[in-house]
């Protein structure tokens, strides 16, 4: 069985259970392409984190199979896996402890990068997502908006050059303002950057302007995927159900 | 004024006695740092373990000193020296706080913040080392700190069963009813407790994260 050259991930039949048996999710099966934008919404508990992190063996999978560059996670070692994967999560999980500079070069550092390599490095990806470095390389992560924290956490898992991107949520703690102006730039960075990336959000507004394709999840099952244009006219009554709310939304706001 | 006359006369003797106190603190605490850490951090590991270990120390610690003394007397290599004895029993006393510190420090961190560097991929050492040590660094010398003044105060005990240290002025004045003596003991004793407490502040404000 041959991949097709153009699968970053793949998901084969897979489904995860959690320690007390709960089952998360159930019979996924998916593929990835290279350099897409693929979102996975869903709301809460319908196993998008999950897929998530099937992807750099946070979790395993408890039946069937989930290729990252066509090996099973479990035949990769992990630590290589995640390190080739960039990962971004609520709240960016910066290490409180660290600056700026320590944050986004940590990775590189954990890569025994040569210092004035990692130094550059650091530069380059802070100035990518806006922050201009001389200001910001010293700073501590409670020095800094929540923005501009979400900015750090995208420049730490860019910072390895990583061919996939996972994140989780990145923009989900955002006031709105700096959300859709960080969504834009991330949009704009996208384009540049070419990565795969696997990005989870409940908000249908979000998927629709970053994603290439849409992937529904409803109760840890795959509902189906769309493409954004797609998905709005999706006869799937999920898919209807959210186009719905994101209409009496706007709605709202057009008041 | 007596009392000071007396301190001038035996500043000698005061001297070694505080050198012989703080060798029993000294060794003792490297002991129980070099159990309680380890201990610590296996526990956050094992925490199906924390429980019981956690509470033996906890009901060591209520073991009150003296008995705890007379408790390892007949231990086999232990009961042979006094200053073992001594340096047996607290190091007992000062695991506690080093242990539970350690334990609730490094559980302390936020999970985002572990999760985090289990994501980029940090191994597990590198976990521990660079995130959670640091991070919970200002709870484990909070206990490290607990642990040392009580260590200086129940080390002057350990005169009772021999083994030196400024209980023996204590100890003596009692029997000689006699205030000079024993604060001859007692004062040099408070001191130490509070330098000690005073320098392991500074070295804990030093290496602390400020969250």
């Amino acid at each position: 069985m041959n991949e097709a050259p153009d699968t970053a991930i793949e998901f084969h039949n897979v489904s995860c259970r959690a320690a007390n048996a709960h089952l998360l999710l159930s019979d996924l099966s998916l593929r990835v392409r290279r350099g897409e934008t693929l979102v996975l919404l869903g709301r809460s508990g319908s196993g998008k984190t999950t897929t998530l992190k099937l992807i750099n063996r946070m979790l395993e999978p408890s039946t069937g199979e989930v290729l990252v560059e066509g090996r099973s996670t479990l035949a990769w070692d992990p630590i290589r896996l995640r390190r080739s994967i960039g990962y971004v999560i609520q709240e960016a999980g910066l290490f409180p402890h660290f600056t700026v500079e320590r944050n986004v070069g940590v990775v590189p550092q954990l890569e025994r990068w040569a210092p004035e390599k990692i130094r550059a490095r650091v530069r380059e990806m802070l100035s990518l997502v806006g922050l201009p470095p001389d200001q910001f390389l010293s700073r501590y992560p409670r020095e800094l908006s929540g923005g501009q924290r979400q900015r750090v956490g995208v420049a730490r898992a860019l910072a390895g050059d990583p061919p996939v991107l996972l994140m989780d949520e990145p923009f989900g703690a955002l006031d709105p303002l700096t959300r859709a102006e960080i969504q834009r730039e991330f949009h704009a960075l996208q384009k540049r950057l070419q990565k795969t990336i696997i990005f989870v959000t409940h908000d249908m507004r979000e998927a629709l302007l970053l994603g290439t394709r849409i992937a529904l999840l409803e109760s840890g099952k795959l509902v189906g995927v769309f493409t954004p244009d797609e998905f709005l006219r999706a006869p799937d009554a999920n898919a209807a159900a959210y186009v719905a709310a994101f209409r009496t939304d706007d709605g709202k706001s057009n008041l | 004024m007596e009392t000071v006359n007396f301190f001038a006369k035996n500043h000698g003797q005061i001297l070694q006695l505080t050198l012989e106190h703080l060798w029993l603190v000294g060794i003792s605490m490297l002991l129980a740092l070099a159990i309680g850490l380890p201990l610590g951090i296996l526990l956050t590991r094992r925490r199906a373990l924390s429980k019981p270990v956690i509470g033996v120390a906890n009901i060591v610690q209520t073991i009150p000193s003296l008995a705890l003394f007379g408790f390892l007397l007949p231990a086999p290599w232990l009961g042979e020296r006094a200053d073992r004895l001594a340096i047996a029993a607290l190091t007992l006393y000062a695991l506690l706080p080093v242990i539970r510190n350690t334990y609730t420090g490094i559980l302390s961190v936020d999970p985002g913040v572990r999760e985090a560097a289990h994501g980029i991929g940090m191994t597990d050492g590198q976990v521990l080392l660079q995130v959670e040590l640091p991070l919970a660094m200002g709870v484990i010398l909070a206990g490290v700190r607990v642990a040392t003044v009580i260590t200086v105060g129940v080390a002057t005990i350990a005169a009772a069963i021999g083994a030196g240290g400024l209980g023996e002025f204590i100890f003596r004045g009692v029997a000689m009813v006699d205030n000079r003596v024993i604060l001859a003991g007692a004062i040099p004793a408070a001191l130490l407790a509070l330098l000690m407490d005073l320098l392991l502040g500074l070295v804990e404000r030093k290496l602390t994260f400020a969250q």
